[in-house]
């Protein structure tokens, strides 16, 4: 049967008037505003999301809520004062944030921590990244609903801060490391102490794996969401778990030559090739396990001697410049420091991992769905005052 | 770190010998020097300048008019990897480090621009990192940029992380940016007036109320024991 050109045209007609009505009933855009206290956000951050229905179109990660200015501050202060300031950058690894910047003056200074204060330093720096990640590893299962994770990552993250404080005497902010080496010596007892808790830390690994990683509703919001390829991933500066889950084998702890103890022990670089939100996860849980085993291997490998080398009383940095990073908790933590010569640095940009780690929000953002956009943040992993300095 | 540990011969840069002799002074490093050749026959003459820390670090200086220019061809030749990009101002502050004396004579503030070792011939200079990830290696990029018109071009089509970068350098510098698809003030309120991190904008909490630390500061030591501490290091 054929229908007469009257038919058709009438056709046309009907879908044209489909075609406006559809244009009139188009769901209207919405503007949701995620923060700044929204208990995924490890601080303030505030994010702004244009939504239509229940996608994401448009999204805005608003910083600023939290700036200090360390870089203005640090200009005004004496090289022994600025590990102060930026052990509050990332304050659950604090210890991590200090080495860096202390790395860049020695090199200005030529001179280098002594063995044993190297071999300290990078058990400090492990410690920190384990109370760090463990942390997260509960907070994830908040996230999507489970709240027990975090009371057991509370739990156990509390020994690994009493050792930070049984040997720097700070819990969150040791302030410990000292151009040329370190404030003081271990207290009795603590290397045994320590090989206690690296055990129980690995306990909490795998009972972390089991309550979260083997489960069906946390795979099913987390595999295949929020996909970074490593192009994208490199051109935004990606650093630590988030590069690594996509598949690019870079640890700055391995490659690169420091003047730290990495390479006495035996361990492995775990990378990920999905991209996804449960690669960057999987591997800041495999990275937690490799950390206790650094640890502990270190242990074993704490050469006699001081652990402070011969400084000048008044410390002064000869005119120069220095970039020094390294591999943190967070991602690649780098300060650029340029001297003068004189008691105080003359500028020091503070490369911050997670900076970089959220500006590439709004492009992941774009086109997810509403309940995805916490899951993808939080497994971005970032900590506010390692964006807004 | 011994400069010496690397074997490698100093390689001859004849192209522009008095850009590089600071460079050919140091022991070698075959694979810094590869990629500082690399990029003088990508950009040419637009390399104004090169400093190789052997076994180390390495950094180059560029002409304004190059700077997206060296970006592209850096990209090209395997730094595909951004860390990031900040500038620098040279002046120094004409305030201090606020730890002087309050009640002591106020000294003639020294404002004289000496970029010194680390290169520069104006007051505010752009400065970005890259990373090689399969060859394990970082290169650092000067640009001098005009005091009067603080103009680059923008990295945000090479680099999409540039993006927040330069909005952080423009609020904080006050450097623009061309072409960059969304200049506002990242960390600052938007109706914020300054340039907070030139050294001319004062650190207003210093200014307020003294250093602390000058009231109840150990005494110094004596000049000659600082030298005898610095001789036995």
């Amino acid at each position: 049967m054929t229908l007469s050109e009257r038919e058709q045209l009438g056709y046309i007609a009907a879908q044209a008037a489909d075609a406006r009505l559809n244009v009139e009933l188009e769901t209207e855009g919405m503007t949701l505003n995620i923060g700044p206290q929204h208990p995924a956000t490890h601080g303030t951050l505030r994010i702004v999301c244009r939504l239509d229905g229940e996608q994401v179109v448009w999204a805005d990660p608003s910083c600023g809520y939290m700036h200090r200015g360390y870089e203005k501050l640090v200009e005004v202060r004496t090289y022994p004062q600025v590990t102060t300031l930026v052990n509050r950058i990332d304050w659950l690894g604090s210890f991590a944030n200090e080495v860096p910047f202390i790395l860049a003056a020695e090199k200005l200074m030529e001179i280098e921590a002594p063995p044993r204060a190297q071999v300290i330093r990078t058990i400090l720096f492990e410690l920190s990244r384990i109370a760090n990640v463990s942390l997260f590893l509960g907070d994830l299962g908040v996230q999507m609903g489970a709240i027990t994770p975090v009371f057991f990552a509370f739990r156990d993250r509390e020994y690994v801060l009493n050792l930070i404080e049984g040997a720097t005497g700070g819990r969150f902010h040791p302030n410990f490391d000292r151009i040329g080496g370190l404030k003081d010596d271990l207290p009795t007892g603590w290397i045994d102490e320590t090989r206690h808790v690296m055990r129980k830390m690995q306990n909490f690994c795998n009972e972390i794996e089991d309550l979260l990683f083997g489960n069906e509703i946390l795979q099913s919001r987390m595999r295949g969401i929020g996909v970074i390829p490593a192009v994208v991933a490199q051109e935004y500066g990606l650093s630590g778990a988030n590069l690594r889950a996509s598949g690019i084998d870079y640890d700055l702890r391995r490659d690169q030559d420091l003047p730290l103890a990495w390479d006495l022990a035996d361990w492995k670089v775990w990378t990920h090739p999905d991209g996804d939100s449960f690669a960057r996860c999987w591997v800041r849980l495999q990275e937690t396990r490799e950390a206790c085993k650094i640890v502990d291997q270190l242990l074993d490998q704490i050469p006699a001697g001081p652990v402070m080398t011969k400084v000048p009383r008044i410390i002064k940095v000869p005119e120069g410049e220095a970039y020094v990073s390294t591999e943190n908790p967070l991602g690649e933590m780098g300060y650029y420091l340029v001297s003068r010569g004189g008691l105080g640095p003359f500028r020091v940009k503070i490369r911050s991992a997670s900076f970089n780690n959220i500006s590439i929000a709004p492009w992941l953002l774009k086109g997810v769905y509403v309940p995805d956009v916490v899951t993808i943040l939080a497994s971005l992993y970032f900590i506010l005052g390692d964006i807004d300095r | 770190m011994d400069p010496l540990s690397d074997g490698t011969s100093t390689s001859e840069t004849a192209a522009s010998a008095d850009a590089v002799d600071a460079t050919a002074a140091l022991p070698g490093d075959g694979l810094r020097e590869g990629i500082v050749d690399d990029l003088r026959g990508r950009i040419g003459d637009a390399l104004v300048d090169s400093h190789i820390t052997p076994n180390d670090d390495l950094w180059v200086r560029v002409r304004t008019d190059a700077w997206l220019e060296t970006a592209t061809a850096l990209s090209d030749a395997g730094f595909t990897h951004f860390s990031f990009l900040s500038a620098i101002d040279w002046m120094p502050s004409p305030y201090g480090k606020g730890e002087d004396d309050p009640t002591a004579d106020p000294v003639e503030p020294d404002t004289e621009i000496r970029p010194g070792v680390t290169g520069g011939d104006t007051r505010m200079q752009v400065f970005a990192r890259l990373t090689d990830l399969t060859r394990h290696v970082g290169i650092t990029i000067k640009v001098d940029i005009d005091d009067d018109e603080p103009l680059l071009d923008s990295w945000v089509e090479v680099f999409a992380g540039a993006n927040w970068h330069e909005r952080e350098c423009h609020e904080m510098f006050g450097v623009g940016f061309n072409r960059h698809p969304d200049l506002r003030n990242i960390y600052l309120p938007t109706e914020f007036e300054g340039n907070p991190l030139r050294k001319d904008f004062p650190l207003v909490a210093r200014m307020v109320k003294p250093w602390p630390g000058i009231v109840d500061v150990e005494p110094m030591p004596a000049a000659d024991e600082d030298d005898a501490s610095q001789d036995s290091s």
